[in-house]
């Protein structure tokens, strides 16, 4: 069966939509051609900064031919109903039509037949439109015919389009057809500077060849391989090792069709910079990677960078003048770096007074005074010294007013801790600049340093509340301020921790410290800030296994707002539910909560109160009344030690007796009175399960 | 290149690298303009790039446009850092199809050989705010350098380009940099000669740089300056509703160059304000979007004069 070689050849793609633009092409071409009825065999895209590329195997020369039967209007009926069918079916008269039968009596039936179409004349009215409607990020227009409407709209303008359909035996045909003036045709280039000359191609596998020999290489993961290959062993022949990045190389392989790499070095006297800072400048500015010296552990004064070209003096004057551009760089960012260390974290405070944090919240400087009291109050909660977290949380921030934090906004924290350090503060204090905006997210490293806790812990609840306050909460996929992952950060810093703390007490600290005018729902503000907390401890415990219903049940308790306690109870149930006992109990409370929503309902009332002794008339009903009371006992004096295994234990003594009430006693007696003690009863074995969850919350 | 005189090389003077970015574009049939007698931040703002860019009739130009970015004064000290350099300005609208190919050709008349050095279009959106601007296009690498800027615009003064017009902005002092191989700009050779008849960029800019971070950052009148934003951001209006033709209903506009100055004028005068501090973080976007509207009614008055419009 024929294949399909499409090449769309432009002006240079930015590196970061190029993996995305590949997969598109292929999905949109693809999907279509089985829209289409052709089904093909394989398909695959690539893109390099100057084409994308797809070639799909396998597809069948012809659709197949349709065949529908279509029903017309009863033989005899109104003639504005049988034109009308003659028109939808394209019919010439109703002879045309065949007569069939059925109850109500006979009626015309047309036969349609669709010769299937070629697929190159199906391929050739799909791809205009799809290169048409092409989801780029950002597209734009360009040339003289951007003044006409309707023009086309590419990610940067668009030269050359090779579309070639046909059988590996034969000389493939040009799919015919146009947009906006590039006709269609078998015409590539090669690498701009290497091979600029046109390449007549015929299928995939001269293309692909014809252009490797044209010195470029098409598939991405190729230039990746060959790029890393390349790097690892120039470090290596060093005795060096290099830094990985794959963020950077998806990005580098994105910028050459011939990937070239050389390693370039700069001064020592730059390796006085912190590593992290030296390798901002070089990755951010320059797309080259680091390398280190294992013997030292720390990086060395060298760099890899990838070229587009092979030259005649093998790549001197490139290297050559990337270390000039590298030098100047450093500079800089030594530069920047000793000007920040002539001045001390504090005396930066001041500034904070202009910068607003957010308009309804105030300036970073209220921000910063608000997380400093927060933490003040954290600290003896989570065993830091209080002064050290008093300070830590004040100076934490600091380091945004530096220039090294202006030039690379992600070395935020990073740079604190080492001017923290250089200004010989206390190493915890200096580690909370950094520490205290962990964790990042579900795989980021908790820390452990309690001033470290009680910043991280004051900064995102100050978060939390105050956006809370000013109702910008994240809905949906919008979550500008990233509450979900404060929220999460909160979790894991306690449950990683083993952390007591009330998530309802921290919130009513930081609400004073909140502009008065966004206090006034302040009571309001913990139990829905708290139900936030429940949903992401939900979607926490599910990725690790656990039952989301089981936190549902735990708070639905009243009063539950001890995240550590929460998880502690849940993960007793999930093992209490995982016994006999506690299968059987389960079922026999659903029993007993379902038996008492129906005849609530019936009476519409509640049967709330203890049940009367007197009149239990039969011994499983005095067996599961006493078997309450002592489970009551028990389990809450268990949960009262914290002690939840204990408590589920305690629980599973109820079992028993709740079978043997529902195997022997009938709830509805004739007897109004005792059917109302007896629904009294069951509400008790409702509340009894109480002391450790809900367990009508419990799925199953 | 070797047939010239040494002071005339494009490698060895920074006058010569001028005339030979000139000469090149010429010959693609631009015309040469000299630089706008105004301040401005960027070639850019020259309303033969912000104006001419608008409306259908076909326009290509180069030139050298002195740019002033008060806030990247440093007194001189700064190997790479100027309040005041050049920019070289090339507009061709509508772009022509190989607009990339005529850059490259640029580079090598000033001495760039690109089977030598790596060359590379690296992803840039441009976006101007004060001009009500965006396109798309690449910050222009040489051996990891940023040395030009090359713009599809698709916008500018709050107006669809149709066509669309191609810009390149070459940063004159970083290029010649390069090719002379100097890592200070003062150093760089003004006139190429040598000996007692050499003159530095130094020589001619040194003492400017000095005095106007001076200025800039410490001195720069700011009561003075409040006023003349003020003032031309009044005039500016003023010209504009003045130069709508009598009983042309709007159609017709007679005066948006006169108005556009003084919106030029009030974008420089809000970043000597910048440059002095005396602007908060809040207010400046409200100045930045004060300067915007500007343009946007200089953009729309624009396309309603002869040059701006189908007619005439």
């Amino acid at each position: 069966m024929p294949d399909l070689l499409l090449e769309l050849f432009s002006e240079e793609i930015p590196a970061r939509m190029q993996a995305k633009a590949a997969e598109d092409l292929r999905r949109m071409v693809t999907d279509r051609l089985v829209a289409e009825g052709l089904v093909y065999e394989g398909a695959k895209a690539f893109a390099t900064p100057r084409r994308l590329a797809l070639t799909v195997h396998g597809i069948p020369a012809r659709q197949p031919d349709l065949k529908d039967e279509r029903r017309g209007p009863r033989v005899g009926g109104p003639e504005a109903a049988i034109q009308g069918f003659l028109k939808a079916t394209g019919l010439t008269s109703v002879e045309e039509a065949t007569i069939q039968k059925d109850k109500k009596g006979d009626f015309y039936v047309a036969l349609i037949e669709k010769p299937g179409r070629a697929a190159i004349d199906v391929l050739a009215e799909i791809l205009p439109v799809i290169i048409r409607t092409f989801p780029w990020p950002k597209s734009m227009r360009w040339g003289a015919r951007s003044a006409k409407l309707g023009s086309l709209n590419w990610v940067r303008p668009l030269h050359a389009i090779t579309a070639t359909f046909g059988l590996e035996t034969e000389e493939p045909d040009v799919v015919p057809f146009s947009v906006d003036g590039i006709e269609a045709g078998q015409t590539t280039y090669g690498h701009r500077f290497m091979a600029p000359a046109a390449i007549n191609v015929r299928r995939f596998e001269d293309y692909d060849a014809k252009l490797l020999n044209a010195k470029v290489v098409l598939d991405p993961q190729r230039r990746k391989d060959a790029i890393l290959t390349d790097a690892r062993q120039l470090a290596f022949a060093q005795g060096f090792e290099l830094v990985e990045d794959p963020t950077l190389l998806d990005e580098v392989a994105g910028l050459v069709e011939w990937p070239v790499v050389l390693m370039g070095s700069f001064e020592k006297e730059f390796l006085s910079i912190p590593g992290e800072v030296i390798r901002a400048t070089i990755r951010n500015n320059m797309k080259c990677f680091v390398v280190n010296d294992p013997r030292t552990g720390k990086l060395t004064n060298k760099f890899v960078l990838t070229a587009n070209i092979e030259t005649a003096d093998g790549g001197k004057t490139i290297v050559g003048g990337n270390e000039k551009v590298i030098r100047a760089r450093l500079s800089d960012a030594k530069f920047f770096y000793e000007t920040d260390l002539k001045t001390r974290l504090e005396d930066r405070l001041p500034k904070f007074d202009a910068i607003v944090f957010h308009e309804k919240l105030g300036t970073q400087a209220e921000r910063i005074a608000r997380i400093e009291r927060l933490a003040t109050e954290i600290a003896p909660l989570v065993a830091a010294d209080v002064a050290k977290a008093t300070r830590a949380a004040r100076l934490a921030k600091a380091d945004l007013l530096t220039e090294v934090v202006g030039e690379f906004p992600e070395l935020q924290g990073l740079m604190g801790k080492y001017y923290a350090q250089a200004q010989g503060e206390d190493a915890s204090i200096a580690a909370a600049s950094e520490e205290h905006y962990k964790p990042q997210g579900p795989n980021d490293y908790v820390p452990t340093n309690p001033v470290s806790i009680a910043v991280a812990l004051a900064d995102k609840i100050d978060t939390l509340v105050g956006f809370w306050a000013i109702d910008e909460k994240p809905t949906g996929s919008k979550d500008p301020y990233a509450l979900r992952r404060a929220a999460l950060g909160v979790i894991r810093l306690i449950l990683e921790n083993a952390l007591r703390l009330s998530l309802v007490k921290l919130a009513n600290f930081a609400i004073p410290g909140l502009p008065e005018k966004h206090t006034a729902d302040a009571a309001k503000l913990p139990p829905d800030l708290l139900a936030f907390f429940a949903d992401r401890l939900k979607v926490q415990l599910r990725e690790h296994g656990a039952r989301h219903d089981l936190v549902d049940a735990v708070f639905a308790l009243d009063g539950q707002d001890d995240l550590l306690m929460i998880v502690r109870r849940v993960e007793a149930l999930a093992a209490f539910l995982d016994t006999d006992d506690g299968k059987n109990l389960l079922a026999g409370t659903k029993r007993a909560s379902n038996i008492l929503a129906i005849e609530e309902k019936r009476d519409k009332r509640t049967f709330d109160g203890a049940p009367d002794p007197a009149l239990y008339s039969l011994a499983e009903e005095k067996a599961l009344a006493n078997a309450i009371e002592q489970v009551k006992i028990e389990a809450s004096a268990a949960v009262a030690k914290e002690d939840f295994a204990g408590a589920m234990t305690a629980m599973a003594k109820l079992r028993p007796a709740v079978d043997a009430f529902f195997d022997k006693v009938k709830v509805n007696d004739d007897d109004p009175k005792v059917r109302e003690n007896r629904l009294r009863l069951l509400n008790q074995i409702r509340a009894a399960t109480r002391a450790v969850a809900d367990f009508s919350k419990i799925e199953g | 290149m070797e047939s010239l005189p040494p002071h005339m090389r494009p490698d060895r003077s920074f006058q010569a690298f001028i005339l030979a970015l000139q000469t090149f574009w010429a010959e693609q049939g631009c015309v040469i303009l000299q630089p706008y007698d105004m301040e401005m931040g960027a070639g850019t703002f020259h309303p033969a790039t912000t104006l001419r860019a608008l409306g259908p009739k076909p326009w290509n130009a180069a030139y050298v446009q002195p740019s002033r970015r008060p806030k990247d004064g440093r007194y001189g000290e700064n190997p790479n850092r100027l309040q005041h350099y050049y920019q070289f300005q090339v507009i061709m609208k509508p772009s022509p199809p190989y607009l990339q190919e005529l850059y490259l050709k640029s580079l090598a008349a000033i001495g760039i050989d690109s089977s030598l050095h790596d060359i590379r279009f690296v992803e840039d959106d441009w976006e101007s705010p004060t001009l009500g601007a965006w396109g798309l296009g690449w910050e222009c690498w040489c051996d990891g350098m940023e040395v030009s800027q090359f713009t599809y615009f698709q916008q500018v003064a709050g107006v669809e380009c149709s066509p669309v017009a191609g810009e390149l902005t070459y940063g004159l002092e970083r290029l010649a940099m390069y090719v002379q191989g100097v890592d200070r700009v003062y150093d760089l050779n003004f006139n190429g000669r040598d000996g007692a008849e050499r003159v530095s960029y130094g020589d001619v800019f040194l003492q400017a740089e000095q005095e106007y971070s001076r200025h800039n950052f410490e001195y720069a009148d700011t009561a003075m300056l409040f006023e003349q934003f003020r003032m031309a951001e009044e005039a500016c209006r003023k010209y504009l509703a003045a130069g709508w033709r009598e009983g042309s209903n709007r159609k017709e506009h007679l005066m948006a160059l006169p108005a556009y100055d003084q919106c030029i004028k009030a974008s420089h005068v809000f970043n000597l304000l910048d440059a002095r501090g005396v602007i908060s973080v809040t207010e400046r976007q409200s100045y930045i979007l004060r300067v915007r509207e500007l343009a946007k009614a200089c953009g729309e008055a624009w396309i309603h004069t002869e040059a701006g419009s189908a007619g005439g």
